[in-house]
C-alpha cells in the first residue's frame, strides 16, 4: 500500500516536471555557442552571426559546401572576433544530422602536423586554426594573423565555445 | 608630386579628373612582344612584397603590377601599357574572388593599384566597377559597397541583378549578372590562385563562377565541362579579356576556402589574355608547389583539372594548354 502511494508520488512529480525538463533541454539545444564580448578576456565579438542553411551554405563556402552537405550538414553559423587589437578569427560553428558526419569532416581535413588538443569529443589545432567536434556540432576556427599570441588566443576562444555547446 | 595616398584619397573622393580620350578595346591589344601563334603569360615576381603573415607592401604591389604589365605589353612606361588596353570611355569591370574568405582573397594592394593605373590612364573612377558574388565576398577583399559614380564604384553580382532568361553553353545553364551582360563593356579579371578540392585548380577560368546566379548547379564531375561551358558563354568569353592573376598569396591545398597551414606565397602576379593558358601555368606551379610539401599530384588525389584541357579543345577553343605553345616569361 505504502509502495503504491510513493509510486505514484513520484509519478506525479515527473509528470509534473516534464514541461520544465524539455523546456530546458530545447534551451540547450538552442543555446548561442559564440560567446560574446566581455565573455572573454582580450577577445571582442566584432560582428553579428550569420546562419546559413544547408541548401544556402553555397554563398558562405562555395566550393566547400558540397562536402559538407554530403556529411550531412543542417545548418552553419559564423561570426568574426578580434582579440587585443592584433588578431582577427572567424569561428564557423557547424551543426551537423549526427556526430559522425561531424568526424567526417573533422578527419578529412587534418594533416600531418596537426597537433590534438583537448577540446569537445575530439579536436586539433595548427598554428593558426582550430578544429574540434563535440556530439553532433563541428567547430572551426580560423585566425587570420600569426602571432606568438595566436596559438594560446584561439584556444582560449575554443574553450570558450565548447563551453556553450 | 602626388603620392600614392595622395592619388588613393582623391581618387576615393572623385578628385581626380582625367581625359576620357577613348581608345583601343582589348581585342587590339598586345600583340607585338610574343611571338607569333603563341599565348604570352607574364609571371613577375618579388620576393619580398609579402613576408610571412602580413599584408603586402602597397607601393611594391603597384611596381609589380607596372614591371608584369609592361612586360606583357611591350610599351615601357606603365601609363601608356594601359592606355593600348582599355578603352576609355566605357565602363571597365574588376571581377576579384573573395570566396576564400579575408585570408585569401584579391589582395586590395592589386585591386587598388589596377584601379589606380585605369585612372592615371584616363579612365574615370565612377567606370571603374569591382565587383564579386556578394557583399561578404567583396569584404573579404578589403572592398566596401559604393554605388557613387563620382568614385570607384563596388557592388555585388547579387545586387546589381541577373538576367531573367538564362544563358546556355554546354552543360553551363545559369543567368548571368548584369554587371557582365549590361554594365561593362570589359572586364579584367583578377583572380587569386588557389587549390580547389572539386575543381582541382582555381584561377582564371574558374573566377567566371562569380558572375553566375547559381555557381553550385556547375560543380559536377569536377567542374568539367561546366568551367569550359561557362567561359564559352558570348558575354563572358567576349568580354573578359586580360587577367592580372594575385599571385601574391595562394593556397596549395585544402582550397578553395583558407587554410593557413597551407597558405604559400608565391609573391607573384601572373598576366595574360589566353584564360586556359593562364590556368596552364597556374596548375603548373600549384603542382611543383605540392611535390615540395610531400603532397600528391592533382592526378593522384584524384581531381586533375580536366577543365583546363575541355576549354582548348576544338568545340571550346578558349586557348592553348599545350605548354610548347604558351610563350612563358619569368621576371
Amino acid at each position: 500500500m505504502r509502495f503504491r502511494r510513493i509510486h505514484g508520488l513520484l509519478i506525479f512529480a515527473l509528470a509534473a516536471a516534464a514541461p520544465a525538463l524539455w523546456l530546458a533541454g530545447c534551451k540547450a539545444a538552442h543555446r548561442d555557442p559564440f560567446p560574446g564580448t566581455g565573455d572573454m578576456n582580450g577577445w571582442i565579438k566584432t560582428d553579428d552571426t550569420r546562419v546559413f542553411a544547408a541548401q544556402d551554405l553555397w554563398q558562405y563556402i562555395d566550393g566547400d559546401s558540397e562536402q559538407y552537405v554530403q556529411a550531412g550538414v543542417v545548418s552553419t553559423s559564423t561570426s568574426d572576433y578580434k582579440y587585443a587589437d592584433q588578431i582577427e578569427a572567424a569561428v564557423d560553428v557547424h551543426t551537423m544530422k549526427d556526430a559522425s558526419g561531424a568526424q567526417r569532416i573533422m578527419e578529412s581535413g587534418r594533416g600531418p602536423e596537426a597537433q590534438s588538443v583537448s577540446l569537445g569529443d575530439a579536436g586539433f589545432a595548427y598554428a593558426q586554426s582550430i578544429v574540434f567536434r563535440k556530439g553532433h556540432t563541428l567547430v572551426r576556427i580560423v585566425a587570420y594573423q600569426s602571432t606568438p599570441e595566436t596559438p594560446r588566443a584561439l584556444l582560449a576562444l575554443a574553450h570558450a565555445v565548447e563551453a556553450r555547446l | 608630386m602626388k603620392n600614392r595616398r595622395q592619388f588613393l584619397k582623391e581618387a576615393a573622393t572623385g578628385a581626380v579628373l582625367v581625359s576620357s580620350s577613348g581608345k583601343l578595346g582589348m581585342a587590339a591589344l598586345l600583340s607585338e612582344s610574343r611571338p607569333a601563334g603563341k599565348s604570352k603569360v607574364v609571371i613577375a615576381h618579388d620576393a619580398t612584397l609579402h613576408g610571412e603573415g602580413a599584408q603586402p607592401d602597397e607601393q611594391k604591389v603597384l611596381n609589380l603590377l607596372d614591371r608584369a604589365i609592361t612586360a606583357y605589353t611591350g610599351h615601357a612606361k606603365p601609363v601608356e601599357a594601359w592606355k593600348s588596353i582599355v578603352p576609355m570611355d566605357k565602363v571597365i569591370g574588376l571581377k576579384v574572388n573573395g570566396l576564400g574568405s579575408k585570408g585569401i582573397a584579391t589582395h586590395l594592394a592589386l585591386t587598388m593599384a589596377v584601379a589606380e593605373r585605369l585612372q592615371q590612364a584616363g579612365v574615370k573612377p565612377g567606370n571603374i566597377l569591382v565587383f564579386d558574388q556578394n557583399a561578404m565576398f567583396l569584404a573579404a577583399c578589403g572592398m566596401i559597397v559604393n554605388h557613387d559614380p563620382s568614385r570607384v564604384r563596388c557592388y555585388p553580382t547579387d545586387a546589381a541583378g541577373f538576367e531573367d532568361e538564362e544563358s546556355q553553353w554546354g552543360a553551363a545553364r545559369i543567368r548571368i549578372t548584369r554587371i557582365v551582360t549590361r554594365e561593362c563593356a570589359t572586364i579584367i579579371n583578377l583572380p587569386i590562385l588557389k587549390d580547389h578540392q572539386m575543381a582541382g585548380v582555381t584561377f582564371a577560368l574558374k573566377n567566371m563562377y562569380g558572375v553566375v546566379d547559381k555557381p553550385f548547379t556547375l560543380h559536377g564531375d569536377h567542374c568539367n565541362p561546366a568551367v569550359a561551358d561557362l567561359n564559352c558563354i558570348p558575354a563572358i568569353r567576349e568580354k573578359v579579356q586580360l587577367t592580372i592573376g594575385d599571385a601574391i598569396s595562394s593556397v596549395y591545398d585544402g582550397g578553395p576556402g583558407f587554410h593557413p597551414e597551407r597558405l604559400w606565397y608565391p609573391n607573384a602576379l601572373i598576366v595574360g589574355e589566353d584564360r586556359v593558358a593562364l590556368d596552364t601555368v597556374a596548375w603548373d606551379m600549384l603542382e611543383h608547389k605540392r611535390a615540395e610539401e610531400g603532397l600528391p599530384t592533382f592526378e593522384a588525389a584524384g581531381r586533375a583539372p580536366r577543365y583546363i584541357a575541355t576549354a582548348a579543345d576544338a568545340a571550346h577553343q578558349l586557348g592553348t594548354n599545350d605548354p610548347q605553345r604558351i610563350h612563358r616569361v619569368e621576371i
